[in-house]
């Protein structure tokens, strides 16, 4: 009994001096981004008991996995709302996974969307409309979630700017979410490109986006793209650059 | 000294390997190969994801699991079929003897995470290589910028350098809770106590960080709350440290430096509860 109670006490003596180290690889772990946000209460309600206990025990990556399979059957059968919840659910378990955020923005901003247009069931096409736009803000939703969860990602940025461009025709908005994009490690040497094509289109950035397309052009005729091009001389003609330092008169 | 503990380590673990649980590596296997087949039907980021959700989860429930169940039935095991005097009454001290378990059954989980790393490689490797393959000829005809784009997208989508430390945590973290086991062993009375503690202690270190983190985050926080915070962070261990799977297959990096500390706290649980045992072990009658 004795050497028991000494056992316990050598445990507690072990549990607080290793308390600072520990205490010291928390934060670090929270520094390198590796603690995953705690859970919120209402996922148990969402997951179930066997499913909030399993991600409470160290196996979130596999329950949010199964989840994934769940929202891509629901798919499949074009259960919409369902899988809505079920991409909610999945991002809440794994919010530093770029991957399920642009995932879950794309089905709900591209497919969702259309099948609410296409909805026979309902007859009135201004609702049918408001239905389409409500999956379009689902999608926004999902990759501003998933930017404030991920600031790091270039992969969500340029997705938000897709979708900014393409569903909402904001592109004074892609042309920043592009630009953002091109700031980031790892990002696709198009994304630059793409960030100056929406800022030409958004009134008061003209010069700005001349003068980040000019640079790419003058990078060398490997960047001169035909696109590349067409927009310079649009550009050109919109803030009136003198005949001589056009990109008409350069060798391609 | 060194002798007798390979001695014990080895016979722990050619009679742990008698038991056939490696048959759970084909288990592994099945999981793995199964999942990627299914896993087809999506777009190949999902797939390598959903086959690094499913494999490293399955390395750290195989882990833990053989971890607890394989070291609770030692004692009770050696006592029962009498083996334990037999060893005992050479000159063995006891924690030579417990030492010489827990070696082995460290041994056998390293070969184990091995060997599921192994599966779990090739299968990624061999999805991988068809992925590339497809790509290639399905951008045969296009720019080579956009090839190089979706390439360098399916390799950034498989292996990534900080699934090894991942994996090296998964067996860490196994390592301790073997260690503990044992300790809780050297007291128990039965096997199936020392599995239901152990069990128990596993979830409690698990969710003691989410627990501290919601008790202290109310606006009024009473003494005995505090005091309960206190005395489950001095007795359990905080298992949420070696969780860094999740977040490793979501594609973070692990630092060195936070590697590193993980790694080191891991072994001082492991020596600290191996001590704890020997000196419990060394008073007990048998």
């Amino acid at each position: 009994m004795i050497r028991k109670a000494i056992a316990i006490a050598l445990i507690g003596l072990f549990g607080s001096l290793k308390a600072p180290f520990e205490k010291s690889l928390d934060a670090a772990q929270e520094r390198a981004r590796l603690r995953t946000a705690p859970l919120d209460l209402g996922l148990r309600e969402r997951v179930g008991q066997f499913g909030f206990l399993a991600a409470l025990s160290g196996f979130r990556s596999p329950v949010a996995a199964y989840l994934w399979i769940a929202a891509h059957n629901a798919w499949e059968r074009t259960e919409w709302g369902r899988m809505a919840g079920l991409f909610d659910t999945v991002t809440t378990l794994q919010p530093r996974s770029p991957l399920y955020w642009d995932m879950a923005a794309w089905h709900m901003a591209w497919n969702a969307s259309t099948a609410a247009l296409r909805d026979t069931s309902q007859a009135s096409e201004t609702l049918r409309l408001r239905n389409q736009r409500q999956y379009f803000e689902l999608g926004r939703d999902f990759l501003e979630r998933g930017i404030r969860n991920n600031p790091e990602s270039s992969f969500l940025y340029s997705s938000l700017a897709v979708l900014l461009r393409d569903k909402f025709e904001d592109h004074c908005g892609a042309g920043e979410a592009f630009l953002r994009a091109s700031q980031l490690p790892n990002a696709p040497p198009y994304v630059e490109r793409f960030a100056g094509y929406e800022l030409a289109k958004c009134p008061g950035r003209e010069s700005m986006a001349y003068s980040l397309l000019r640079r790419i052009y003058d990078e060398g005729p490997e960047a001169r793209k035909p696109t590349l091009i067409s927009t310079l001389q649009e550009l050109e003609k919109k803030l009136d650059v003198p005949e001589r330092e056009r990109v008409h008169s350069r060798d391609r | 000294m060194t002798i007798q503990i390979a001695a014990v380590a080895r016979n722990t673990f050619t009679e742990l390997v008698r038991q056939k649980i490696f048959y759970i590596i084909l288990v592994f296997a099945l999981c793995a190969i199964g999942s990627s087949v299914f896993m087809a039907r999506l777009t190949f980021q999902e797939e390598f994801q959903m086959l690094k959700d499913v494999c490293l989860g399955a390395m750290s429930i195989f882990t833990s699991l053989l971890a607890i169940l394989a070291t609770a039935n030692f004692l009770p095991k050696d006592l029962e079929e009498r083996t334990i005097y037999n060893i005992l009454s050479k000159p063995v001290p006891r924690f030579i003897y417990l030492l010489g378990k827990l070696a082995g059954i460290i041994l056998l989980l390293f070969l184990f995470t091995l060997l599921m790393s192994g599966v779990f490689c090739l299968v990624l490797w061999l999805r991988e290589h068809a992925v590339l393959v497809e790509t290639r000829r399905q951008f045969a005809q296009g720019p080579a910028e956009e090839l190089a784009v979706a390439l360098h997208a399916v390799r950034a989508a498989t292996f990534n350098a900080s699934l090894i430390p991942g994996i090296l945590v998964i067996f860490v973290k196994s390592a301790l809770l073997a260690s503990l086991t044992l300790l809780i062993s050297t007291f128990a009375t039965s096997s199936l106590f020392t599995i239901m503690i152990a069990m128990a202690i596993y979830f409690i270190g698990h969710l003691q960080s989410t627990a501290r983190d919601y008790w202290l985050q109310g606006t009024v926080i009473t003494w005995w709350t505090r005091v309960a915070v206190g005395i489950i962070a001095l007795l359990f261990p905080d298992l949420q440290a070696f969780n860094l799977a999740d977040d490793v297959i979501a594609g973070a990096s692990i630092p060195l430096n936070v590697f590193l500390k993980t790694f080191a706290l891991g072994w001082t649980y492991v020596a600290v509860y191996f001590a704890v045992a020997a000196f419990i072990f060394a008073g007990r009658e048998l």
